[in-house]
């Protein structure tokens, strides 16, 4: 008992401080900055406003033909029989394949090349693609599909991840760790049965989040030309061209170099485009089967089925903390329906039990995570990737701990922040940490304490924090090359070029490229050229995903930039008969410090050093710190920087019809330092709209008594708030620079979604005494809650039960206060510490 | 890209002409409107004529007046129209409310009355693709031998989805219809079948060429629409009430209601009168007591079936929430015209 | 077999146009694949999401929802008909100011519908801006940036020096 409390002593502000040498930050004066911070247009505007920004099923080609995918009927089966003759010889048709005809899996993760172009041999899921067509026309094309026909073998489907677990058999895949769970996870960080024991109050909650999906307005499309000297060009709207240049590679049996990947700009990402699919590849193979090109463009109901949306998730969540709110210890287990791929299914597991220890400090952790395959969509990384879900279950669990504690739940959280430097319990390196100013700002502007537990019946106020990732610590595929990598050239004429492998999304990837270069050189970012996202042009970024852009490119690109105006001082230092530490760049001129009239145009400076050594070009690059976390499964969750969110929802719910609605949000998000503030807006208030969708309506429905299929592929029926359901936004930005962001920078993309679902939920029982521990939150549940209520029962739904999941043995971790080094304890050590 | 089949357009000038090419096109033409019901349907291959009839160019069908105190409104005039127009929200405030919320602005541009009066019914099974259609072995609606909904019925149950059709018929307005064998005029509740593919008394090539409304002589009516969100979506139910008030009722307060009509829109194959709603209001004043007993009389038939969004329990709930708000704010309007 | 094409004249961007199509081709398919004008975008081709629109007669309508051939003799406009003379129209200009274009693929159709709002009420509320738009769906930017750039359009429509505000861009203090 005395260790225990001596462990516990050990002050976790005092002990976790982690030294960041000065050399981690890039060289950038944090002050007076020209372009960064300041409210711009984007680079791509004008192109935006007049329609004149090209997407992926704008572009046309001479003699281009049309493709389309015959899909499975089935949720499960077996195919026994293809057969294409009849479509082939429709008039008009000019290639049909089936899953023969490109035979090697594929899929986003090493460990999960679970897909097939065209399933070969089995369905797994109702739009499961099995054949595909290209014709001369879209209207041939899908005819021909009509004349395909499959035999299938039926097999028993599994509906969603519960069932799943009741069902090993029959197997979905033939991997994974055992019957249809696909990965099961096991980690402790701590014994927290020490921490519950040593806890005033510990608390058990349940929780159900909602599988949702990214709807990005532009359905999916993808262009293939095949030239006639044996060279593949794919434009496609992806989120990341260099895992598209990769599978495409492998699937087709092509070297890379022969492959040019295009990512046009993406008419709405969110997650939904970060994997090859499907269509790419079978346009690219039919492309090289006809010599024409072809291009496709799915439907919305097929964007559906290419899904890799939110995973549904059931959480349970345990938590011991003291009288004043610390928490000694956490037990978390999640179980994630993950459709019928890996996709990131493996990576969204882990997310789900990553974050937790970043907001406030958790003394000891246990993290159990499984992911089922079940007959449907594939699920993956849906904004705030694996986290909403969990961050949603944990400030809610907070918010009833608060209740039982008696405590203030802003200020119960504000007591308890992790402090900024520190390493947590799972060995997540926190650098600048604003959580407590964001908390500050959204409670005072909402007049918090005002409002909590004050309102008239009906009307309620919630409260919410989370934390997000800026950019993975690990790429996708295992390497130890750079992350991100930015090309510049400078020319006689004064015009900069950057060339990035990133892919804009609509976040404003390209001007974020602009702006850091234009800030370096002194430049208007309004003439830097930025050519992005093409394999043949572009070096190496991985791609828009994990709210890794800003951060990772932005520091290639200053490294580059940096490196240029290098070169070009030193020349210009000559010139000037000046030492080139005085040298400034500023205004599109280069000139002496000391006396400005004494330059000359950046121009003329490029042409000087370009008469001194050639041709002026720099590269930068980016690769993450070290993580800390060394045992296995710790490649997920370590991040350069984290971005924190506080939000105050308010609701009014009409007891009557049980109808939510929100007509206010604040919202502070420590953005480290703004690149472009309106952009940092603009995603602010973006998240917001796509959190409070999946707080209230948005659902992927299906119908597993009848064939397992998408209740509602549609615009109309998947619930996607309008304009007269959108809520107020009062956004404060907190600027705390970060030393591993460009300029201090950090993400914004995700982050601001999380607390988003939890506050308003917190914000329902707020108005009306009841909690709904299950997103959405729909009228119908909130009605029910309220009527059992009523009738004297708890005033809750949600789940109520957790699946017993057949575990493996933990991967315990001792945390850093207990002597830990980041790795894991050797499994004999292990079992011998437990029998003591 | 979802496309139309490929079919043949005609737009004639006159109800003759388009009757005429009717009858020339048979069973494979099919009218048209708006458009915003019938293109979506032929995309995704509910209806596959191989003649489209446009009855926008038709000038007789577009435009109203009044005629001997009643209104007659065309059927192509459009849901924005009819929303906007100062005589309508005057005299038929129900009737523009209900136009305002059919679907968005967009649409409202393009879709008309007779198409919103006529509207293919609706139900999750149905309204799909073909491939989705084909993965549940189709539905009796279209293509296939089984309802879904409610698997041993003889009978499709696909939703009655129109926003202004119950309205029609809880004012009593009539229908004119005209067809090869001349013109007929039915009331607007006799329209509709409760039957989900049989829906309508109208006879394919007839064509809806007015829509005669009541004067508006004493009598009030409003419509409350549910739906998940304030645009796009269909009803998932509307309560239109209407009532008349006893003429020359001397108590500014307390009128008496001489009769009363409560008509359910998204519950049935077509607009479902509750008799026993409006009977129950008949000689009160619309008092929470009679409004409480309307509310669930109109409750008890409401039998919504898993066809359209949210859950049935809470949408059969919703009627007597719906029924009461609708009654009160007719009591509300009674009032503010006193004042 | 490749379908007979039907011939049509109408405004088209303010120019007289005469276009020859399959006659089943709806007027989004028409303008993307026949004219040329690919600014005009689709998401459902069903009538539900509203990206697709285009005005008629100045009026904006789903232009999937409505045939080519329906359009003869009327006049159509699209994103690309909006900038005149090399400039920018003031809700183009105000959209690109604020970030109300985040990815851009609903844009031009609430560009559109807004410019028909500002032609009949140059001085919307912010609930009938939120009214006259809330047939389009934008998945990006939670749609306030584009009231803001609708009231700060219609500002400048009006001839005033219209500014956005501080909290717009940098957010509350």
């Amino acid at each position: 008992m005395a260790t225990r409390k001596k462990r516990r002593t050990v002050g976790l502000s005092d002990s976790l401080t982690v030294k960041r040498s000065q050399s981690d930050s890039p060289t950038v004066r944090l002050s007076d900055h020209r372009v960064i911070g300041r409210a711009l247009r984007k680079i791509d505007a004008t192109a935006k406003v007049t329609g004149a920004t090209i997407f992926a099923d704008d572009l046309f080609f001479p003699r281009m033909l049309y493709a389309k995918l015959l899909r499975s009927p089935h949720p499960h089966a077996k195919i026994l029989r293809v057969d294409v003759a009849k479509a082939a010889r429709l008039a008009g048709v000019r290639a049909v394949l089936t899953g023969k005809d490109l035979p090697i899996p594929f899929g986003i993760l090493p460990v999960s090349q679970d897909e097939h172009a065209l399933a070969p041999d089995k369905v797994r899921f109702v739009g499961d693609p099995v054949a595909a067509v290209a014709a001369t026309s879209e209207d041939v094309a899908t005819a021909a599909l009509d004349l395909i026909t499959v035999e299938y073998e039926p097999l028993r489907p599994v509906p969603d991840a519960e069932d799943a677990v009741a069902h090993p058999e029959p197997r979905i895949h033939d991997y994974g760790d055992g019957g249809n769970l696909h990965k099961l996870i096991h980690l402790e960080f701590g014994d927290v049965e020490t921490g519950f024991a040593a806890a005033d109050l510990v608390r058990e909650d349940l929780f159900f989040y909602e599988g949702s999906t990214h709807l990005p307005m532009e359905q999916h499309a993808a262009v293939a030309q095949w030239s006639a000297d044996r060279k593949l060009t794919v434009w496609s709207s992806t989120q990341t061209p260099h895992y598209v240049h990769r599978a495409l590679a492998k699937v087709l049996e092509l070297p890379p170099a022969r492959i040019r990947v295009i990512a046009t700009p993406n008419g709405g990402g969110f997650g939904g485009k970060s994997d090859p699919f499907s269509h790419e590849i079978v346009v690219a193979k039919l492309a090289m089967v006809t010599g024409r090109p072809v291009k496709i463009t799915l439907t919305r109901e097929e964007v559906f089925y290419c899904h890799r949306g939110r995973h549904p998730t059931l959480m349970w969540i345990k938590t011991g903390v003291t009288k004043d709110g610390a928490i000694t210890a956490m037990h978390f287990k999640s179980l994630l329906d993950g459709g019928g791929y890996g996709s990131y299914g493996v990576a969204s597991t882990y997310y789900t039990g990553a974050l937790q220890t970043v907001t406030y400090p958790v003394a000891r952790y246990k993290f159990q995570g499984a992911r089922a395959f079940t007959n449907k969509p594939p699920c993956g990384p849906k904004r705030g990737h694996g986290t909403p879900q969990p961050r949603y279950a944990l400030e809610v669990h907070l918010d009833k701990l608060a209740e039982q504690l008696g405590a203030d739940p802003a200020e119960l959280r504000l007591k308890h922040l992790v402090p900024p430097n520190s390493l947590t319990a799972n060995y997540l390196r926190v650098g600048s940490m604003g959580l407590g100013a964001c908390l500050e700002k959204v409670v005072a502007g909402s007049e918090w304490k005002r409002k909590f537990r004050k309102l008239p019946p009906g009307k309620g106020v919630g409260l919410a924090c989370s934390s997000y990732i800026c950019g993975a610590g690990l790429p996708i595929y295992w390497n130890n090359m750079p992350h991100s990598g930015v090309q510049l050239k400078c020319d006689r004429g004064g015009g900069v070029t950057v060339f990035c492998g990133s892919t804009e999304i609509g976040q404003g990837s390209d001007s974020i490229l602009a702006y850091i270069v234009a800030e370096v050189l002194g430049l208007d970012p309004f003439e830097i050229a930025v050519v992005t996202a093409d394999t043949d042009l572009t070096p190496v970024d991985l791609g828009s995903y994990s709210s890794r852009v800003t951060l990772m490119t932005g520091n290639a690109a200053i490294q580059a930039a940096e490196r240029a105006k290098e070169i070009l001082a030193g020349h210009a230092a000559r010139k000037l008969e000046i030492p080139a530490t005085r040298v400034v760049f500023a205004g599109g001129r280069v000139f002496d410090a000391e006396d400005p009239k004494h330059g000359m145009a950046f121009a003329e400076a490029v042409q000087v050093a370009e008469a001194a050594q050639g041709t002026i070009g720099t590269v930068g690059s980016y690769t993450p710190p070290r993580s800390a976390a060394k045992y296995r499964g710790g490649g997920v969750g370590p991040s350069p920087a984290y971005s924190y969110s506080a939000a105050v929802a308010e609701v009014d719910v009409d007891p009557d019809t049980g109808i939510v609605t929100v007509p206010r949000i604040w919202i502070a998000h420590d953005i480290g330092q703004s690149i472009n503030a309106a952009a940092v807006m603009g995603q602010v208030e973006g998240s917001v709209y796509m959190g409070l969708g999946e707080a209230l309506m948005e659902e992927m429905a299906y119908r597993g008594n009848r064939n397992v299929v998408h209740k509602i592929p549609s615009l109309l029926e998947y619930k996607s708030p309008t304009t007269l359901e959108m809520c107020d936004v009062v956004t404060y930005l907190v600027e705390d620079p970060d030393p591993s962001g460009p300029f201090g920078a950090k993400e914004v993309g995700q982050g601001p979604l999380l607390p988003v679902p939890p506050a308003i939920a917190n914000a329902v029982y707020d108005a009306v005494g009841v909690r709904v521990d299950e997103v959405p939150i729909t009228p119908e549940k909130v009605l029910k809650a309220l009527k059992k209520k009523t009738k004297g029962e708890e005033g809750r739904v949600g789940p109520t039960r957790f699946p017993d999941i057949p575990w493996p043995e933990p991967i315990r971790v001792p945390p850093p206060w207990e002597g830990g080094d980041g790795g894991a304890v050797p499994v004999a050590a292990a079992a011998l510490e437990r029998q003591h | 890209m979802l496309r139309l089949p490929r079919f043949t357009y005609l737009q004639p000038t006159s109800l003759a002409e388009a009757l005429r090419m009717k009858a020339d096109a048979g069973p494979d033409g099919s009218y048209v409107a708006g458009g915003t019901d019938l293109y979506p349907n032929m995309k995704r291959r509910h209806q596959t004529p191989t003649t489209v009839i446009s009855l926008m160019q038709v000038k007789d069908l577009t435009g109203w007046g009044m005629r001997d105190g009643r209104c007659v409104m065309g059927p192509c005039v459009t849901l924005t129209e009819l929303s906007d127009s100062p005589t309508v929200r005057q005299s038929y405030a129900a009737v523009a409310t209900a136009a305002e919320l059919v679907s968005t602005p967009l649409l409202r541009n393009m879709g008309t009355l007779g198409g919103n009066l006529c509207l293919d019914t609706r139900c999750n099974y149905y309204n799909q693709s073909y491939e989705w259609r084909k993965a549940i072995d189709f539905c009796m609606k279209k293509d296939g031998a089984i309802c879904w909904v409610a698997p041993s019925s003889p009978r499709c149950w696909a939703v009655s989805s129109s926003d202004v059709a119950p309205v029609m018929v809880a004012i009593g307005a009539e229908y004119q219809l005209v067809g090869p064998e001349g013109e007929r005029l039915v009331p607007a509740a006799r329209c509709y079948h409760n039957d989900g593919i049989n829906y309508l008394t109208k006879q394919p090539d007839e064509i809806l060429a007015a829509v005669r409304l009541p004067a508006p002589d004493g009598w009030d009516a409003v419509y409350h629409k549910l739906r998940r969100r304030g645009s796009f979506d269909f009803p998932v139910l509307g309560v239109a009430a209407w009532v008349r008030w006893e003429r020359g009722s001397r108590n500014a307060e307390r009128g008496t209601i001489v009769d009363a009509r409560i008509v359910l829109g998204g519950v049935a194959s077509c607009p479902q009168e509750v008799p026993e709603a409006g009977a129950v209001l008949k000689g009160t004043a619309l008092d929470d007591e009679a409004i409480a007993a309307a509310a669930e009389a109109a409750y008890r038939p409401s039998k919504p079936l898993d066809n359209t969004d949210f859950e049935l329990s809470w949408r059969k709930q919703m009627t007597r929430v719906y029924a009461t708000r609708a009654l009160q704010e007719l009591r509300s309007r009674r009032s503010r015209r006193r004042e | 077999m490749p379908d007979p094409k039907a011939t049509i004249s109408f405004e088209l961007n303010g120019e007289p146009a005469t276009l020859a199509f399959a006659p089943h081709k709806t007027l989004l398919e028409v303008l993307r694949e026949d004219a040329g004008l690919t600014g005009t975008k689709h998401g459902c081709e069903l009538g539900e999401c509203g990206t697709c629109t285009v005005l008629l007669d100045g009026t904006p309508v789903l232009s999937c929802l409505l045939l080519g051939l329906a359009c003869a003799g009327h006049r159509v406009t699209t994103v690309e008909g909006m900038a005149a003379g090399g400039r920018l129209h003031p809700l183009q200009d105000a959209f690109a100011e604020l970030g109300a274009a985040q990815c851009g693929y609903c844009t031009p159709a609430f560009l559109l519908a807004a410019q028909a709002l500002l032609a009949v009420e140059p001085r919307p509320s912010r609930a009938a801006i939120k009214q006259a738009l809330a047939g389009n769906l934008c998945r990006c930017t939670g749609y306030l940036k584009i009231y803001e750039a609708v009231e700060l359009a219609a500002a400048r429509l009006r001839g005033e020096d219209a500014t956005p505000a501080r909290e717009t861009l940098y957010g509350h203090a």
